[in-house]
């Protein structure tokens, strides 16, 4: 699975990220295996390194986890006749790649007449596929992060990993509105106390965005496919 | 608040949120609305971190051509808007970073 290696650089950059923080080596390697979710991460770490109190830090994670919602919802219904304890299980294996490669498989085989029975053993797999990987990966950059000189700008990669998401997503004026209007809040708030601005900028991005969406008529119905992320 | 308190309300939210559709069973459809604004939850919360980074790296907005990260950031994003490739994103926008600091005094 190449969407394995392609994890490996941005575990290695969390690391990096949060060495560069001052985390501690157990702390660091902890956030990977307890919150396991890679972009909350980068930002969790950046707020800490900023001082942000506890409560701000934990509500930005929830933003920026929010996504995981739709994830939830989409896979629900092929999870449904499971046991409690697998659904646990597999809630905690939801990453974003996790998600991606099942929902592929899955919408091939309801396509096909071949009913699975055993389709949340791939779910699993796909999971702790990820989940080792970050880890080991994780470990790789605090290792490299703890050799790495503050000259050399790693910090860097934060912004560029982003970048890197976010500019070919932007396909509509919707999310070019909510991307603009946010970055613009967040310079603006900057200068907030504990680090409100980010929560700010991302909420009033959300609601701009929205704004835009809801003056497009013709198109407000395309997003009702569901499992577009 | 304690670091590992810390880690553990993050771990919990998050788990929380992926386990809400899951654990409620059956087919809950979320409202339109609900389902725009979480699409535009990527692009809202990574801008708002990625602007004050490339436009006020000193923590005051600079937008001269002093700023190097504000220059390496714009070539990063004209590489992932052509190529749509994550790693070649970050490494050309670190390396033009890198040149920039050894080419321009800062």
């Amino acid at each position: 699975m190449p969407i394995l290696l392609g994890v490996v650089p941005f575990g290695m950059i969390y690391g990096v990220l949060a060495m560069g923080a001052g985390l501690t080596v157990g702390a660091a390697m902890a956030m990977s295996s307890i919150v396991f979710a890679g972009s909350a991460q980068f930002v969790g770490v950046q707020l800490i390194h900023s001082g942000a109190p506890g409560m701000v830090i934990v509500f930005t994670t929830f933003i920026v986890n929010l996504r995981h919602i739709l994830y939830s919802a989409s896979i629900a219904p092929y999870l449904a006749r499971l046991s409690p304890r697998w659904k646990w299980l597999l809630a905690y294996l939801l990453t974003d790649e996790a998600y991606a490669v099942t929902i592929t498989r899955y919408n091939q085989e309801s396509a096909s007449p071949v009913k699975s029975t055993n389709r949340h053993w791939y779910l699993l797999g796909a999971g702790l596929a990820m989940w080792s990987t970050w880890q080991v990966s994780t470990a790789a950059g605090i290792f490299l992060g703890a050799q790495v000189p503050s000259s050399w700008s790693l910090d860097f990669t934060l912004a560029l990993t982003f970048i890197a998401l976010v500019v070919p997503a932007l396909r509509d004026r919707p999310s070019v509105a909510a991307s603009l209007s946010a970055g613009i809040i967040a310079v603006l708030a900057a200068g907030l106390p504990y680090k409100l601005g980010l929560m700010i900028a991302a909420i009033g991005g959300m609601a701009i965005g929205l704004w835009v969406e809801a003056r497009q008529p013709l198109r407000a119905h395309r997003h009702e496919r569901g499992d577009d992320q | 608040m304690n670091v590992w308190l810390l880690l553990i309300c993050m771990g919990l939210v998050t788990y929380a949120i992926r386990l809400s559709m899951i654990g409620l069973i059956g087919r809950v459809n979320l409202p339109p609305i609900i389902q725009w604004a979480l699409c535009l939850v990527p692009p809202a919360v990574l801008s708002a971190i990625i602007f004050p980074e490339l436009l006020m790296p000193r923590g005051t907005l600079d937008l001269s051509f002093g700023n190097l990260r504000l220059l390496a950031g714009a070539l990063a994003a004209a590489v992932a808007w052509r190529t749509k490739n994550v790693l070649l994103t970050i490494g050309v926008g670190m390396v033009a970073l890198w040149v920039l600091q050894a080419v321009i005094p800062h």
